[in-house]
C-alpha cells in the first residue's frame, strides 16, 4: 500500500498561470475586433506573424535551455506577448517588424533574463520601444482609419503591403495614407502634437478628420473594447483593479490640471484617455505581474507614476505616445517602489 | 474595552488582512451524531502529546492499569501526564511512530484493553464553585488536559497565568474546511462546555468572556445561545466564515481589534483564548474526576463511505477508525490528520490518536487530486492578498528559494502561521509553505550552531587561561621546591652530602654542555698504533632525590689500548626549552651535554670506542615532544644506528638489546615500573656475544649468540618493551633500566650498560686487549614521563653505545629507538678482530599527574 505524503496545504484552486494567461489574451478579443472594424486586417496579420515567431522563438530558446517544452511552451505567455505586440505596432508596417519585435521580446526580454517570471521588463513593451527606436519610419506607418481612405485596403491588399510594402494595384503605404485632400494622416495623438508645435491651438488641432466627431476616429473605440475587455478581467479577478484605476486617474488628474492651466494648449482629459494606448497600457501592459509592483500600495504608486509620465512624454516628449516608455521606466522603478510599500506584518509596528 | 463589547453586541467586529474561502466540505459529517466505536484492539499512547516536556513513566509493561489511571507522572510543571483510556494490561512501552509531520518515533505506552473498562475511583464533585482556584488548576494538570485546538500547549500553565485578563476568548471558530468536531460537541454538549467555560472564570477571572464561532455553525450557535441566557458576562460572537478565522491572533483581531506583538504571548494583552474542546475536557476533569482519555475525531473524506465524527479514545490507531468509517481497500492511499490547509499526510495508519488530533480526511483522489507541477512564479501577487500576517509569500519564496537567511528574517519569516493561505490561492501551484518550514528549520539550526561555536569559544579561552594557570602554578612549585632541597642539602647529615655529591656531578655535566654548546666538537676518536687509550667516563646524574651516584667503571688492561666510553645524558625540561640531539658514534651532539672523550690508540689497538648514552627528557603535557635524532634521525623517532662493519678479520658481534618501557599514568596514586633491559654481549676469545635483554612488564627478548672459534658474527637483539597506562596517578615512578654490556675478552671487552632512570647512569667501560681492536657497544635507553593532565612530563632517554673496534675493524651500530623501536645490528668479524656491539635500548615514558617526585636510579 502505497501512502501519499505532501506538505500542507492538501487542498488548492484548481487555478493555473496558464488559465490566467489564456483568459487575458481573451480578453484582448474585443479591442482586436474593434481594430479590425476601424482599420482593416493589418494587425490580425501582424498578430499573427508575431505568435508563430514567438512561438518558434520560445521553443528554441526552450530546447536550448533544456527546459520542459510542452509545459512552458503553450504556459501563454509567450502567446500573450505576441499578440501585445501585434496589437501595438502599426498596421502596414512590413512583416519583419512584428517579427523582428516578437524575437526581441521572447529571445533577449524574456528568456535571456531567465524566462517567465524572471524578466524585470515587460517583453511587448521593451520589444516596441526597441522597434520604435530602431526603425522609427516603418513603427510610425500608422493607418488612417478605413473610413478615411479613398483605397480600398480588403485583406489580400492588407498582406501585400505588409509583405511588399505595396498593394496589388501599386499603391504604396503613403499614397494609402494620403488624405483626400492630399495630406498624410496621422494618428489622432500625432495630428495634435503636429498642430500644437504648429502654433495652433488644440480646438484648432481638434478639427482634423482623424479627431472626427469625438476625440479621435477608430481609436476611441478601440480604446472603449480594451476597457471593456480590461472589466471583464477585473471580473474574473484576473488582475487587479487598482493598477488601472491609478493609472487612469493619474492620467486625469495630470492632463486634468494642464487643461486647467491652459485649455488652448493642454488636451482634454477624455482625449487623453480614449486615444493612443491608454486603455489597452492600463488594462493589459501595467497589470503585467512580473514587471510591475507586488503590494496593493505599491501597485497604485507604480501605475500612477506611469500615468504621469505618459502625461509627460506625450506633452513634452518627442513621440506622441508615451505607454511603452512610461512602462519600462516603471519597470525599472518596480523593485524599489516593492521595497517601500511592503506592507506591515501583523503583530509588528 | 467598553468599545469592543459595545461593538460585539451591535453585532460589528473587525476583519483580519487576508483570508480565503476553500470549500466548507463540512456537510460530509455535519449532519450525524458523535458515534462512538468499538474498543480496538491495542491502544498506542504516545507519553508526549503536548508542547513541553514529557511526564515520568510510573507503569512497567505487564501492569495492569484502570481506566483513568495515570501512566505518567509530573515532575515539572510544563510536562502533562497521560491516562489509561481503557482497562488493560501494558503489553510493552516502546518507541513507536507517533502523529509527527515527520512520521517520527517517539517513546509509547502499548495497552492491550481487557473490554471490561473498568474505572479507576473517581471523586465526582458535587459544587465545584466551593474549590479554590489552585485546586481547580491542579485537577486540571492531572487529568492531562493540553490545548485541544491544535498545539497541545499544557493548559493548566495557560490559566494560570498572573496577567490581569480582560478577556477570556472561546475559540469555537473551526475555520478549517471538513472539521466539524467541535460543531458537534457543542451541539451534543453544550452545557458541558458552557461548564468548562465557567470553571475557567473562576479560575481566570476575566472581564468578558467572548465565543468567537463562525456562522456556518448555526446548530451550534443555538445550543450555546440557550445554555448562556442567564449570563452576561458570556458573548457568543458570530463571525463572518473565512479561513483562519480560527487562528488564535486572528480570532483575538476579529473580536477585540488588538493585534498580538510579535513575539509575545496574547495574555500580555490581557487575553486568554481557549479552544472548546479544551472547555468540555476541563468540565469533565474537574466534575466527574474523568481525565482526557477521549476526543471527538472527525473522520471524513469522500474516499469513506460512513464520515462521520467519533468519539475516540486516545491511542486508538487511525486504520480503526478508518475502519469503522469503512475505508476502501486502495492501493494509493493519502490520509491526513488535521484539515486539509494545515494538517499533515500520513505514513501509515498506525499512528494513534493523540490530544490534539481534531481530524482524519481519507479524501478521493479527485477530491484532493495530486499535487499539480510547480512553475514559475509570476509574482501575481494573490498570496499577498490572501496572507492572514500581511507577509509578503512571493518574496520569501524568492529568499527562501537563495536561502538568504538575513532578508527572510527582515520580511518577518517567523510571523508565518503556516495556514497556507498562499499556496492555497497559488496559481503557478507553488508550494509556499513547505519552502517557509525548511527555511525555518535551516534558521533555527543555525542558530543553535551558532550558539554551539560561540559555547566552544568560550570553552577554548577558559581552557587556555587554566593551563597558564597551571603552568604558572607549577613554576612555583618546582621553585620553592628548589629551595626546599637546596636547604635539606645544606643541612650537614649524611644524607645531604650524598645528595651534594649528586649535584657536584650534575653541576659537571651542565660545564661539558656548556663547553660543547659553544663549538666543540664531539669526540673524535684517533687511533694511534700502539698506544692505549683507556677512558672511562661514567656520569651520574642525580635531580630530584639523592639517590643517584654516578657509576663509572673503567677496567684497562694492560694491552688495552683505547677505550672509550662516551656517555651522556641529557635531561630536557621542555616546558622550558625544547632541545633537539643527535648523536650518533662519533657525531656531534646539539644542544645536550657531551663529553668528549679522546681515546688514544696504541699500535695495535685501533679503536675503542664507546659511546653511551642517556637521555632524559621531561616534557611538559602539552608541549610537543622534543627530538632526539641520531644522525639522520628526523623527529620524535630516534634512531641511532651502529653499524658494524670489519675488514678482513673482524668478526661482528653485535648485540642489540632494547628495552621500552612506556608508562603512562592517568589519575593513579602511584605507579611503579620497571622497566630493566639489560643487554649483554660479550665475545670470549673468539668472539662470543650474548645479548641479554630483560624487559619487566611486557615483552622480553633476548638472544644470545655464540660463536664457534673465531667468532664470526654474534649478534644479539633483544627488545624490550613495556608499556604501562594507569589512569589517575598522583605520583609515578618508572624505571627503565637498559644494560647492554658487552665484554670482549681476550682482546677486548666492552662493557656497556646503561641505566636509565630519571636520574640517569652510565657507565662504560671498555677493555681491550692487546689485540683488541674495536670494541662497539651502544647502548641506549630512554624513558619518557609524561604527566596524564599535563602537569609534568618527563622523559628520559637513555642510551648507550659502546663500541669498540679491535684492529681494523669499524662500528657501526645502527638503532631505532622509540616509536618503532627497530634495531638492527650486524657485526662482522674477520680474524682476528672481534667486535663487540652491544647495542640496548631502553625505554621509558612516564605520565605522572604532578611530576614532582624524584627519580631514583638503580
Amino acid at each position: 500500500m502505497a501512502y501519499w505524503i505532501a506538505s500542507s496545504p492538501h487542498n488548492h484552486i484548481q487555478d493555473k498561470t496558464s488559465a490566467l494567461m489564456r483568459l487575458v489574451i481573451y480578453a484582448t478579443i474585443p479591442g482586436i475586433i474593434a481594430q479590425w472594424y476601424f482599420f482593416g486586417w493589418g494587425n490580425l496579420i501582424q498578430i499573427g506573424l508575431a505568435t508563430v515567431t514567438a512561438l518558434i522563438a520560445e521553443f528554441l530558446v526552450l530546447s536550448l535551455r533544456e527546459k520542459n517544452i510542452k509545459e512552458q511552451l503553450f504556459d501563454g505567455s509567450a502567446i500573450l506577448t505576441a499578440v501585445l505586440i501585434g496589437i501595438s505596432i502599426p498596421a502596414l508596417a512590413p512583416w519583419w517588424v512584428s517579427v523582428l519585435g516578437a524575437l526581441f521580446a521572447i529571445a533577449i526580454v524574456k528568456q535571456l533574463y531567465g524566462g517567465l517570471g524572471h524578466n524585470p521588463f515587460n517583453p511587448a513593451m521593451a520589444a516596441y520601444v526597441m522597434l520604435l527606436i530602431s526603425f522609427p519610419v516603418q513603427m510610425t506607418l500608422w493607418q488612417p482609419p478605413l473610413s478615411l481612405m479613398h483605397h480600398q485596403l480588403d485583406f489580400v491588399n492588407t498582406l501585400s503591403v505588409i509583405f511588399t510594402n505595396f498593394t496589388l494595384d501599386g499603391y504604396s503605404v503613403e499614397q494609402l495614407r494620403t488624405h483626400i485632400d492630399g495630406f498624410t494622416m496621422a494618428t489622432p495623438l500625432d495630428t495634435v502634437k503636429t498642430a500644437l508645435t504648429m502654433g495652433k491651438t488644440v480646438e484648432e488641432a481638434m478639427t482634423s478628420p482623424v479627431i472626427g466627431e469625438y476625440f479621435s476616429v477608430g481609436w476611441q473605440w478601440i480604446n472603449a473594447a480594451f476597457l471593456l475587455g480590461g472589466f471583464v478581467l477585473i471580473y474574473k479577478k484576473a488582475i487587479s483593479w487598482v493598477t488601472p484605476a491609478s493609472f487612469l486617474a493619474s492620467i486625469f488628474v495630470c492632463s486634468f490640471i494642464a487643461f486647467m492651466v491652459s485649455p488652448d494648449t493642454n488636451t482634454s482629459t477624455m482625449f487623453h484617455w480614449f486615444s493612443g494606448a491608454t486603455m489597452l497600457g492600463a488594462f493589459f501592459i501595467l497589470t503585467d505581474p512580473v514587471s510591475g509592483a507586488t503590494s496593493v500600495k505599491g501597485r497604485i504608486v507604480f501605475a500612477a507614476l506611469a500615468g504621469f509620465l505618459v502625461f509627460i512624454i506625450r506633452k513634452y516628449g518627442g513621440y506622441p505616445d508615451a505607454v511603452a516608455f512610461a512602462v519600462l521606466l516603471c519597470n525599472m522603478a518596480a523593485p524599489l517602489i516593492d521595497q517601500f510599500t511592503r506592507p506591515r506584518t501583523y503583530g509588528h509596528q | 474595552m467598553e468599545t469592543v463589547i459595545e461593538r460585539i453586541e451591535q453585532g460589528r467586529f473587525w476583519q483580519f488582512h487576508g483570508g480565503i474561502h476553500p470549500p466548507e466540505m463540512k456537510f460530509l459529517t455535519t449532519n450525524k451524531p458523535i458515534r462512538t466505536v468499538s474498543l480496538p484492539q491495542r491502544l498506542v499512547l504516545p507519553i508526549q502529546q503536548h508542547i513541553g516536556e514529557a511526564g515520568e513513566l510510573i507503569v512497567k509493561p505487564g501492569d495492569y492499569v484502570l481506566k483513568g489511571q495515570p501512566l505518567t507522572k509530573t515532575t515539572v510543571p510544563l510536562a502533562v501526564p497521560i491516562h489509561a483510556p481503557t482497562s488493560g494490561t501494558i503489553a510493552s512501552i516502546e518507541n513507536h511512530i507517533i502523529a509527527h509531520p515527520s512520521g517520527l518515533n517517539e517513546m509509547s505506552v502499548i495497552l492491550m484493553p481487557d473490554g471490561e473498562d473498568r474505572w479507576r475511583e473517581r471523586h465526582i464533585v458535587e459544587n465545584y464553585s466551593q474549590l479554590d482556584k489552585n485546586t481547580l488548576v491542579e485537577k486540571i494538570a492531572n487529568a492531562g488536559i493540553a490545548g485541544m485546538g491544535g498545539a497541545g500547549f499544557p493548559t493548566h500553565i495557560k490559566v494560570n497565568t498572573k496577567a490581569k485578563i480582560d478577556f477570556l476568548i472561546i475559540n469555537a471558530a473551526e475555520c478549517e474546511p471538513y472539521i466539524t468536531a467541535d460543531d458537534l460537541l457543542m451541539r451534543e454538549h453544550a452545557a458541558s462546555v458552557i461548564e468548562g467555560i465557567k470553571i475557567l472564570d473562576k479560575i481566570l477571572e476575566p472581564a468578558f468572556i467572548l465565543i468567537g464561532i463562525e456562522d456556518n455553525k448555526p446548530e451550534a450557535i443555538d445550543a450555546l445561545n440557550h445554555e448562556i441566557k442567564q449570563f452576561d458576562k458570556i458573548k457568543l460572537c458570530v463571525v463572518p466564515t473565512k479561513y483562519p478565522t480560527g487562528g488564535e491572533k486572528q480570532l483575538i483581531k476579529i473580536l477585540t481589534g488588538k493585534e498580538v506583538p510579535s513575539g509575545v504571548l496574547p495574555s500580555s494583552l490581557g487575553i486568554v483564548m481557549q479552544n472548546v474542546g479544551t472547555c468540555h475536557a476541563i468540565a469533565e476533569a474537574v466534575i466527574s474526576d474523568t481525565p482526557l482519555i477521549k476526543r471527538v475525531v472527525t473522520v471524513t473524506g469522500q474516499a469513506l463511505e460512513k464520515p462521520q465524527n467519533v468519539w475516540a479514545l486516545l491511542g486508538t490507531p487511525i486504520e480503526h477508525l478508518l475502519q469503522e468509517c469503512q475505508y476502501p481497500q486502495q492501493q494509493k492511499r493519502h490520509i491526513i490528520m488535521g484539515g486539509p490547509m494545515m494538517g499533515f499526510s500520513l505514513p501509515n495508519t498506525q499512528v494513534p490518536v493523540v490530544k490534539t488530533t481534531n481530524c482524519i480526511l481519507a479524501p478521493s483522489e479527485k477530491e484532493i487530486p495530486d499535487a499539480n507541477q510547480e512553475i514559475e512564479c509570476i509574482r501575481c501577487g494573490q498570496c499577498a492578498e490572501v496572507c492572514p500576517a500581511q507577509l509578503l509569500p512571493q518574496e520569501l519564496q524568492w529568499h527562501a528559494k537563495a536561502k538568504d537567511s538575513e532578508q527572510l528574517t527582515k520580511l518577518n519569516l517567523f510571523d508565518c502561521i503556516e495556514c497556507g493561505a498562499c499556496a492555497y490561492v497559488c496559481p503557478s501551484h507553488i508550494p509556499l509553505v513547505h519552502y517557509y518550514r525548511v527555511s525555518k528549520a535551516e534558521i533555527r539550526q543555525q542558530k543553535l550552531l551558532d550558539i554551539k561555536a560561540e559555547k566552544a569559544k568560550q570553552r577554548f579561552e577558559a581552557r587556555k587561561a587554566r593551563l597558564e594557570r597551571d603552568k604558572k602554578a607549577r613554576e612555583e612549585k618546582h621553585k620553592k621546591a628548589a629551595e626546599a632541597r637546596r636547604a635539606r642539602m645544606n643541612s650537614g647529615t649524611e644524607e645531604a652530602n650524598k645528595e651534594k655529591s649528586a649535584v657536584a656531578a650534575a653541576l659537571a655535566r651542565v660545564q661539558a654542555k656548556k663547553a660543547q654548546q659553544s663549538g666543540v666538537q664531539a669526540n673524535t676518536t684517533n687511533d694511534d698504533k700502539k698506544s692505549q687509550v683507556a677512558d672511562a667516563i661514567a656520569r651520574a646524574k642525580a635531580k630530584k632525590a639523592g639517590q643517584s651516584a654516578p657509576n663509572g667503571d673503567a677496567g684497562d688492561d694492560k694491552k688495552q689500548q683505547v677505550a672509550a666510553a662516551i656517555a651522556r645524558a641529557k635531561a630536557k625540561k621542555l616546558a622550558a626549552k625544547e632541545q633537539a640531539n643527535d648523536d650518533s658514534a662519533e657525531e656531534n651532539i646539539n644542544a645536550v651535554e657531551t663529553k668528549p672523550t679522546s681515546a688514544q690508540d696504541d699500535k695495535k689497538a685501533r679503536v675503542a670506542a664507546a659511546v653511551a648514552r642517556a637521555k632524559a627528557k621531561k616534557l611538559a603535557a602539552q608541549e610537543q615532544p622534543s627530538d632526539v635524532g641520531t644522525d639522520d634521525t628526523g623527529k620524535s623517532p630516534e634512531t641511532i644506528s651502529s653499524t658494524a662493519e670489519d675488514a678482513k678479520k673482524a668478526r661482528i658481534a653485535a648485540a642489540v638489546a632494547k628495552a621500552k618501557a612506556k608508562k603512562l599514568a592517568a589519575n593513579t596514586e602511584s605507579d611503579d615500573q620497571r622497566t630493566e633491559g639489560e643487554a649483554e654481549a660479550s665475545t670470549k676469545d673468539k668472539d662470543d656475544v650474548m645479548a641479554e635483554a630483560i624487559v619487566e612488564p611486557p615483552q622480553e627478548t633476548s638472544t644470545s649468540t655464540q660463536d664457534d672459534k673465531k667468532a664470526r658474527i654474534a649478534a644479539a637483539v633483544a627488545k624490550a618493551k613495556a608499556k604501562k597506562l594507569a589512569a589517575n596517578t598522583g605520583s609515578d615512578d618508572q624505571r627503565t633500566e637498559g644494560e647492554a654490556e658487552a665484554s670482549t675478552k681476550d682482546k677486548a671487552e666492552v662493557t656497556a650498560e646503561a641505566v636509565v632512570e630519571p636520574m640517569q647512569e652510565t657507565s662504560t667501560s671498555a677493555q681491550d686487549d692487546k689485540k683488541a681492536r674495536i670494541a662497539a657497544a651502544v647502548a641506549k635507553a630512554k624513558a619518557k614521563k609524561q604527566a596524564a593532565n599535563a602537569d609534568t612530563d618527563v622523559k628520559q632517554v637513555e642510551g648507550e653505545a659502546k663500541a669498540s673496534t679491535k684492529d681494523k675493524t669499524n662500528v657501526t651500530a645502527e638503532a631505532d629507538v622509540e616509536a618503532a623501536g627497530e634495531t638492527s645490528t650486524s657485526a662482522q668479524d674477520d680474524k682476528k678482530a672481534r667486535i663487540a656491539a652491544a647495542v640496548a635500548k631502553a625505554k621509558a615514558k612516564k605520565l605522572a599527574e604532578k611530576a614532582q617526585k624524584d627519580n631514583q636510579t638503580s
